[in-house]
């Protein structure tokens, strides 16, 4: 599966919002995560791409584009 | 009303004496697995650990000194091995090194802030992946103190260690209540325990007169109300409960 689909995947599961609505524009204020979602979406993220994510870099995350290209960049 | 905590898991901390001791046994008589922390009783924590498998319920003792980040992540590993979940945690372990201000050394001050207010830190921290995973609510429930709430003589370390705590209760029921996550306090006033038994004769005359129900609370009493924050009580979070036979400090 490409990192592309698993991180939709991923963020689909966590926030409970369809794959489908998930483009790489879509902000997370767009799917009304809170700071508490953002947080938990990247504990799944380091759990399954075995990595560690700083706060500066969570700070940076604003679309789901973002965190594919940020994963991208790490595996 | 329900105070059933069947298939939970709980870790108390500070569980082998006092008010901690009791709780362990309250909770593990409402039907949840134990997790005793301990730091130096190992001995009196193996008997809270025999006294509640001969009442049927699962228990598992864990030594940790809650003020080392380490040993509370080691604790809250052991309970997730063990019992695969975690679902309430007590804060509870704390020590007292009372002293005048003027008296009070360094190691006085540090020692009780990192057990009181950072072992709370260290403790909640630790179990903060696991719960948030489980996606099934949670309950924190972190032992404060009257004198966190009123101050008292002596005990300027303990008292802003206990203060501290209850602004952390109050922060986190704010952070976690969008995840069903409740976090409270209780106060307790002056209570029957090793700890309180190291005052003189004297201010025990002088506390009673001072305490409405004329009498010391028992570690029961204060478990009971701990049990009910733990169990039932699912629309209270960010609270204090003095639990103190409406003492006047």
């Amino acid at each position: 599966m490409s990192v592309d689909a698993k991180v939709k995947g991923i963020i689909s599961d966590q926030l409970e919002v369809a794959v489908e609505k998930l483009s790489m524009e879509t902000t997370f204020e767009d799917i009304d995560a809170d700071s508490l979602d953002i947080v938990e979406l990247v504990m799944a993220l380091e759990e399954e791409f075995d990595l560690e994510i700083s706060d500066q870099e969570i700070e940076n995350i604003k679309t789901v584009g973002d965190v594919i290209k940020y994963i991208e960049s790490q595996v | 009303m329900k105070m059933d905590l069947k298939g939970k898991t709980a870790i108390v901390t500070g569980a082998s004496r006092g008010i901690g001791r009791a709780t362990a046994l309250a909770l593990a008589k409402a039907g949840a697995d134990i997790v005793i922390n301990y730091n130096r009783s190992g001995e009196a924590a193996e008997e809270v650990k025999a006294e509640i498998e001969a009442a049927g319920s699962r228990a598992l003792s864990v030594r940790a000194d809650v003020s080392s980040y380490s040993d509370c992540e080691a604790l809250a590993s052991a309970a997730i091995d063990h019992f695969k979940r975690i679902d309430i945690l007590i804060n509870n372990a704390g020590i007292t090194a009372d002293n005048l201000l003027i008296r009070m050394k360094p190691d006085e001050w540090s020692s009780v802030i990192d057990t009181n207010l950072t072992g709370v830190y260290n403790c909640t921290r630790a179990v903060m992946r696991p719960l948030l995973k489980q996606k099934s609510g949670g309950r924190i429930i972190n032992v404060a103190s009257v004198s966190g709430i009123y101050g008292n003589t002596g005990q300027a370390n303990y008292a802003a260690a206990k203060g501290g705590v209850i602004a952390f209760t109050k922060s986190l029921a704010k952070e976690l209540g969008s995840r069903s996550i409740t976090v409270n306090a209780v106060a307790p006033g002056f209570i029957e325990t090793d700890m309180t038994g190291e005052l003189t004769e004297q201010f025990r005359e002088g506390v009673l007169s001072r305490i409405a129900l004329g009498r010391l609370g028992r570690a029961e009493e204060v478990a009971e109300v701990i049990l009910f924050l733990a169990s039932s009580a699912s629309y209270v979070t960010g609270q204090v409960i003095a639990v103190d036979g409406c003492l006047a400090l």
